[in-house]
């Protein structure tokens, strides 16, 4: 897995918001072709690291490659580099005024010259992909939480982009649904070739299909290995996250965090 | 502090309109998209254009009747209504209109686009958010604006001669005869269409602004709602007056 080709590498990062100091001295290299789990406690800055990777956030220090080359600051430059980046968002984000099938649509209506007719056939595969294709007429105020994050995965994967990006793909989800998504994340990216990072804390559900675990916390990343390495780690701080234990060195009450440099 | 702040306010709502130039292309989607806003804020503000105009129309020519018969003039009210509506009052008070029924819905819109990600989806999409969630509501605005305005012209007019010649006993001939010679079409009728545009334009800009960026939460929303129509209606008044000082020298 080492061997493969980064699609994501990460340097010595350092990420702000406002004045104050979310992660420090992040290095992350993601092969190709590979599932990596982010996982954390919640307001750790996992989805502040995700918004490095598609270029919301600057880093105030160090360097985010993706696809083999830097993530560009210019807007034109940044929105020709997410056509090869699927994001699925924790909100889903769909557009509420146009339908399950019309959402998928969307990203290949804008960024390709394709006659409807392809383009119906498209989402038809891509809502056939998710199991969905019943559901193509349906507003997204008429899906469960599931169905509306399986169009969402749908339509994040119209582009076929060589990433994807799931930021808590399980949020709000019952046990059925969870289990659905992430068997089908595992499908998708070992059909298609994709190289995927999900931003999580549901550990339980995330490392049986994950090849690779980062935990974050108290700023930095304090664990990089497989998942069986962080079944098995001593370190308190990885335990205390991996059993829920209220006690331990993440504090349970809120702490100043640090001031940017 | 707060100058420097309002500065900075002004710069950032100027990007943004340069922005919305910059983002509408006639694309495939556009089109679709300009459609179905002027179908939103448009068609569906003809009710309230079209009571509106009635009633300004009716209140006009009876407070009108009354101070020209002091002089023996009451058939010039369609004077009056003629060319009080067309250079000030109908672009003024459809543009008013349109801020409190369009306004304030382009504002929640986007607001609540921001608060549920889906501003957030289309960037991450690779797609402008404001090519495709703000130029069409910017165009569909200066499209249907001055239409509104010939639409709250007309009934305010017909109102006025259902007041004046029907109710109050003004001759009918000579109630349409000095309208057409105090109306004119270049200087009086173009001017309103004119102003109705900038108008229309001004309240899509400021209710897509205040929108766009409002802060993600409830009451974010309502926030910008409120923020829109107040300063929607005040860029309205104010360039009314710098347009008529300019139009009608």
């Amino acid at each position: 897995m080492s061997a493969a080709p980064a699609i994501v590498k990460v340097t010595g990062l350092r990420l702000d918001r406002g004045t104050r100091t979310i992660l420090r001295d992040i290095d992350l290299t993601v092969p190709r072709g590979s599932i990596t789990a982010i996982l954390g406690p919640s307001g750790c800055g996992k989805s502040t690291l995700l918004s490095a990777l598609t270029g919301e956030l600057a880093p105030a220090a160090g360097t985010v490659e993706v696809l083999g080359r830097p993530v560009p600051e210019r807007k034109r430059e940044l929105l020709e580099l997410r056509k090869g980046i699927g994001v699925l968002l924790q909100g889903n984000g769909l557009l509420t005024d146009l339908t399950a099938a019309e959402n998928v649509a969307l990203p290949l209506r804008t960024h390709t010259d394709l006659p409807a007719e392809v383009v119906r056939r498209l989402v038809e595969m891509k809502l056939h992909a998710v199991g969905l294709r019943a559901a193509a007429d349906l507003y997204p105020r008429e899906l469960s939480g599931g169905m509306a994050r399986r169009v969402a995965l749908a339509r994040a994967l119209a582009l076929d982009p060589p990433v994807m990006l799931y930021d808590e793909p399980l949020t709000g989800l019952d046990p059925i649904a969870s289990g659905v998504i992430m068997s089908l994340i595992a499908r998708l990216n070992a059909s298609l070739g994709l190289t995927s990072l999900i931003v999580t804390h549901h550990v339980h559900e995330t490392l049986p299909i994950a090849d690779r675990a980062v935990v974050i916390a108290n700023g930095g990343i304090v664990f990089d290995g497989t998942p069986a390495e962080l079944e098995g780690s001593a370190d308190p701080l990885v335990r205390q996250f991996l059993r829920g234990e209220p006690d331990g060195p993440i504090p349970f009450d809120a702490v100043a965090r640090p001031e940017a440099a | 502090m707060a100058l420097a702040e309002t500065t900075r306010s002004v710069g950032r709502a100027g990007l943004f309109s340069l922005a919305v130039f910059r983002a509408s292309r006639p694309t495939r989607d556009f089109w679709q998209e300009l459609t179905r806003e002027i179908y939103k804020i448009g068609a569906r503000s003809l009710p309230i254009i079209a009571v509106g105009g009635a009633f300004v129309g009716l209140s006009i020519t009876l407070l009108g009747y009354r101070a020209l018969q002091t002089y023996g003039a009451a058939n010039q009210i369609s004077a009056l209504i003629g060319l009080g509506m067309y250079r000030e009052l109908a672009p003024v008070l459809t543009a008013l209109l349109f801020v409190g029924r369009a306004g304030s819905s382009i504002a929640a819109e986007l607001g609540l686009m921001r608060a549920t990600d889906q501003i957030t989806a289309l960037g991450l999409m690779g797609i402008d958010p404001v090519g495709k969630a703000v130029a069409p509501r910017f165009w569909a605005a200066v499209i249907t604006v001055p239409l509104l305005t010939a639409i709250f012209c007309s009934l305010a007019i017909t109102a006025s001669w259902f007041q004046g010649v029907q109710v109050l006993g003004i001759d009918n001939g000579a109630f349409w005869q000095v309208m057409k010679d105090a109306v004119d079409f270049h200087e009086d009728f173009l001017p309103a269409f004119l102003k109705s545009a900038v108008f229309g334009g001004t309240a899509a800009l400021v209710a897509s602004y205040v929108g766009f960026h409002a802060e993600p939460t409830i009451e974010g929303t309502s926030v910008a709602t409120t923020r829109a129509v107040v300063n929607a209606s005040l860029l309205v008044l104010m360039f009314n007056f710098v347009l008529s000082a300019f139009l009608f020298r």
